[in-house]
């Protein structure tokens, strides 16, 4: 049986193809056209998942929508008639939109693909929608290692729930709990992102990344009079400090009041009080979410925890979860946003509308790493980098592992394209930017120089799985980079009085490990595990990097610059490579140095992506 | 036609026939709307409010 996922039309679209319980693929549309975060419909995504398994568009049993329109609509009506007459700006704003559109979404689904793939199927009678935080609930279970576990899922909102929490067992996953709009602590960490100037949607990483530098000084007043908190982790938000149900921000007058100020303006200074408000929406999150999982391990009595939706991408809190030992096994869907819901859309159709049986995927889980997107052959990319005026050298596999690593010891900033594209929003050593751990100025560097984005923000480190526990406070599978823990005490640098002294960012440039580059303020660090079972060529780039320094680390961020989806194809490799001051590119074995690169081809990058 | 079916399907179960009503006032409101984006309605939009 074959089914089709599908998430679209809020942001990040997504399809995933399943074939008979298995994921065999999934990408997002915004790779592919190059939008970030791209909310229309999946073409060339849905396009590539088919060519992937080789199958005909007929060949599709079932294609799923990751939400409910219908369910979505009623809560929109409700909410308008419950706080009329106020929000009519944003209601006449909104109406139209889904006259038009979004109320026939299954007739726009079936035009969609019927344009897409002709007129010999009717669509409409193989269409079927799955509910959003079922979807999510769907993306974390049925992929997990686990037999039965409970399941969380929290995320701004879906059609009504904001926050789930339900049990999976064998093929069944049955909901115990919700939380429903508005009360949504998506929605109260977006407000705050939204108020510290970021972006709604994606600033969210930002805050999270800003939290360590300040000190959670304004997490008694949010509790105080934004959110009231109860023992078993059940919330509800004061609305009159909110605007998002009646308008078109996220606050209103009364929050600046609160907080004694307007919000700051996106890309001004960022002071103090933006990381200390960071720190205090940070700390609250992680008291919810640990209240949430601490009361579902006693009412559920589960061992094991999957998580879902957009907060389960913050994985400070889920480093928190998993020392705070509240279940034995946890495990985090790596798309936990809503292109993942495209996953759960597929699994869920399969397990609970048709009752398939569910095998416990073998290995680590059923996700294959999350490399789940497209993989070009050596013929593919010889011919896409020849036609981009590339200067390349193709070498054996272990030339190329060789060459790299020594590039790295070296202090090269390197492109690294390998495999199949990863799934979700974190690059995972397929489309990646390597770098030294132990340079002091790496992290400066990276920032400023190739990513183009806050000076803040810290790295991530990839490190062999058999040697996270020496390197960092951990020991556990964190093959999606969705947990943060601790430095390892015995690789610290202890800071000066001087230095302790220092705030917020100037606090960044102190070097505090033998691994500075991926060691925040905090001796935190948001850990990736490489597998040899999942990506093997990365493992062994790592392992040699390793026998040459002693040091089985490497930094590892996104293939983009700021505003850009991460690279997908050879041509988005070398593009981004001439834009940015990489030193080297790897894409598949074409091994490129961009000092042989013609000057010509240079591009000025930075400016061709509106920022984040 | 299929389209009203599932919508009236939809208020069943979800036990929300008390929400046809409004749908329709504001399926025609949005047309309305919609339609004024045209112009040519406008005016006659304008004297509904």
């Amino acid at each position: 049986m074959k089914i089709l996922g599908i998430s679209a039309y809020y942001h990040d679209s997504a399809a995933c193809l399943v074939i008979d319980g298995e994921i065999i693929a999934a990408a997002q549309e915004e790779r592919f056209t190059r939008i970030k975060h791209d909310p229309g419909f999946p073409c060339q995504a849905i396009t590539y998942c088919l060519a992937e398994a080789g199958i005909a568009p007929q060949d599709v049993d079932h294609v799923v929508f990751y939400d409910k329109p219908f369910l979505k609509f009623e809560r929109l009506l409700e909410t308008y008639l419950a706080f009329a007459p106020r929000g009519f700006s944003s209601f006449v704003t909104s109406l139209p939109v889904w006259i038009k559109d979004k109320l026939f979404q299954k007739t726009v689904i079936a035009h969609a693909l019927k344009d897409l793939w002709g007129k010999g199927v009717d669509w409409e009678s193989r269409l079927l929608f799955s509910e959003h935080h079922l979807s999510h609930a769907a993306s974390a279970f049925f992929p997990s290692p686990f037999e039965s576990a409970a399941v969380l899922t929290m995320d701004g909102v879906g059609e009504w729930t904001t926050t789930s929490l339900a049990v999976g067992q064998g093929n069944t996953l049955s909901v115990h709990k919700e939380i429903h709009f508005p009360h949504s602590l998506g929605l109260l960490y977006s407000a705050l992102t939204s108020y510290t100037g970021f972006k709604v949607n994606s600033g969210e990483y930002k805050v999270m990344g800003l939290a360590p530098y300040g000190a959670p000084t304004y997490a008694k007043l949010i509790k105080d009079h934004l959110i009231d908190i109860k023992d078993d982790g059940s919330f509800a938000l004061d609305m009159s400090y909110f605007n998002y149900c009646t308008g078109l921000t996220m606050t209103n007058a009364k929050f600046d009041a609160l907080f004694g100020g307007p919000p700051r303006q996106q890309e001004s200074t960022l002071t103090q009080r933006e990381m200390d408000l960071a720190a205090s929406i940070q700390a609250v999150t992680e008291e919810v979410v640990l209240k949430l999982a601490k009361g579902i391990a006693r009412s559920t009595g589960q061992k094991n925890l999957c998580l879902a939706g957009g907060v389960a991408l913050n994985c400070v809190a889920n480093g928190k979860l998993l020392r705070e030992n509240v279940f034995e096994r946890l495990w985090i869907q790596p798309a936990a946003g809503d292109a993942g819901g495209a996953v759960g859309a597929a699994l869920g159709a399969y397990h609970i509308m048709l009752g398939k049986p569910r095998d416990v995927p073998k290995g680590l889980d059923g996700m294959k790493g999350a490399y789940l997107g497209p993989a070009f052959s050596s013929h593919a990319i010889t011919e896409s980098l020849t036609r981009c005026g590339a200067v390349f050298t193709t070498l054996s596999d272990d030339e190329v592992i060789e060459h790299t690593a020594q590039a790295l010891a070296d202090g090269k900033a390197i492109g690294w394209m390998s495999g199949r594209m990863e799934f979700g929003p974190r690059a995972l050593g397929a489309r990646s930017i390597l770098a030294d751990p132990r340079s002091p100025a790496m992290q400066k560097l990276l920032n400023l120089k190739v990513k183009y984005r806050e000076s803040f923000r810290p790295f991530a480190p990839s490190v062999l799985r058999e040697n996270v526990g020496a390197w960092f406070e951990m020991d556990v599978d964190s093959p999606y980079m969705l947990l943060v823990a601790d430095v390892a005490r015995d690789k610290r640098r202890a800071m000066t009085a001087d230095e302790q002294a220092l705030f917020g960012i100037d606090k960044l440039n102190v070097p505090r490990s033998t691994i500075p580059a991926v060691t925040h303020v905090d001796y935190s660090a948001r850990v990736q595990t490489v597998h040899r079972e999942t990506n093997p060529r990365y493992h062994r780039l790592i392992q040699r990097f390793n026998e040459l320094t002693g040091c089985p680390v490497v930094v590892n961020t996104s293939f983009n610059v700021r505003g850009e989806p991460i690279v997908c194809s050879p041509e988005d490799a070398f593009r981004c490579f001439m834009g940015t001051e990489l030193d080297v590119l790897v894409v598949g074995t074409a091994f490129l140095r961009k000092a042989e690169q013609h000057a010509s081809l240079t591009a000025n990058y930075k400016e061709n992506y509106a920022l984040d | 036609m299929g389209f009203l079916k599932e919508l009236w399907a939809f208020l069943r179960v979800r036990k929300k026939l008390w929400l046809a009503p409004i749908f329709v006032v504001l399926v025609l409101l949005g047309g309305l709307l919609i339609l004024a984006q045209g112009s040519v309605i406008a005016p006659f939009v304008y004297t509904l409010f």
